[in-house]
């Protein structure tokens, strides 16, 4: 399993992502200029400020060449994780449904979480049972999730809620304390809590791994996915 | 050709920036304020009227959480055009 994690100008949690992954397999950067992701199996776009976060979050960085070779990526079926920053790029690029607000209550916040696992029939969940709770930290200015009502019914039908902040554990008023989602295809996944950051116990919690391991999962599955 | 896009968040979307200006416009002494939103404007120079549409759906714009405006500038005469 090779992850291959994209740097954008302003990205600041790659070098974590890439430790986070290099547990699970081998791991490198993509350079953001690169339209050729190269032989990867899945992509992590990880947390920051990609250009700046000029205009709004993420909608700099869609255009970039590398994210055009993720778009291609995707529709192919290959895994995509997007965090924080990340999930804002996939959400602006289309890959993701909704977009990504200013915190409700205007602050930056970074705190540890507890976040339950909704779906497992996605690419980045598979090793959790359902309703699992994972402590992950938040680290976001513009993490309030949001899409229309009736997308979200729909979402919800179709299983593409992929995590929610545990009840009263809301930390910037995502509709329906939605934390991440998920594709259509359960491929692609983004959230705004940071698995990366939570994969050693001495920092606190491992639970992050799970969202890495579940790529081995998926893939024994069905391995015929794409 | 120069263009003023006037951008907002859309209508029943939260803008906590709003009304944290809102709060503290009384401190300040001014009352009666209300309904404060904050958008922000992008002045840009095109050769033409075409494609910038397309440029702020895409770009300028989050068409799912933002309206916007353009406002095409023409030797001092201002006009509306599009926008949603």
């Amino acid at each position: 399993m090779t992850f291959g994690v994209l740097q954008f100008p302003g990205s600041c949690d790659e070098r974590d992502a890439l430790a986070a992954c290099e547990r699970i397999g081998d791991a490198r950067l993509v350079w953001h200029g690169d339209d050729d992701l190269g032989d990867v199996d899945a992509v992590v776009v990880p947390g920051g400020f990609s250009y700046g976060d000029y205009l709004r979050a993420g909608a700099i960085a869609r255009f970039s060449p590398a994210m055009v070779a993720v778009e291609r990526f995707a529709a192919d079926g290959g895994p995509v994780l997007g965090i924080c920053n990340g999930f804002q790029v996939l959400c602006e690029a289309g890959l993701l449904p909704g977009a990504l607000l200013p915190n409700e209550g205007l602050r930056f916040v970074c705190r540890q979480v507890e976040v339950e696992v909704t779906s497992v029939d996605t690419a980045f969940t598979a090793a959790c049972p359902a309703g699992q709770r994972l402590s992950i930290p938040v680290k976001h200015m513009s993490g309030r999730y949001f899409a229309p009502g009736d997308e979200l019914d729909r979402l919800e039908a179709a299983g593409q809620v992929a995590f929610r902040y545990a009840p009263g554990q809301n930390p910037n008023g995502s509709a329906r304390d939605i934390a991440g989602v998920a594709s259509q295809g359960g491929n692609v996944v983004g959230l705004m809590p940071h698995p990366e950051h939570a994969v050693d116990a001495l920092l606190g919690s491992d639970d992050g791994l799970r969202l890495f391991e579940s790529l081995g999962v998926r893939a024994s599955l069905a391995p015929a996915a794409s | 050709m120069k263009a003023r896009v006037l951008i907002r968040p859309k209508e029943g979307i939260l803008d906590p920036q709003g009304k944290a200006v809102e709060r503290a416009l009384p401190a300040l002494g001014f009352d009666g304020v209300s309904q404060v939103r904050i958008g922000r404007l992008v002045e840009l120079e095109a050769d033409t009227t075409d494609g910038l549409d397309q440029l702020c759906e895409q770009l300028l714009a989050n068409p799912l959480i933002e309206d916007y405006e353009i406002e095409w500038i023409d030797d001092g005469r201002a006009t509306e055009d599009g926008g949603r």
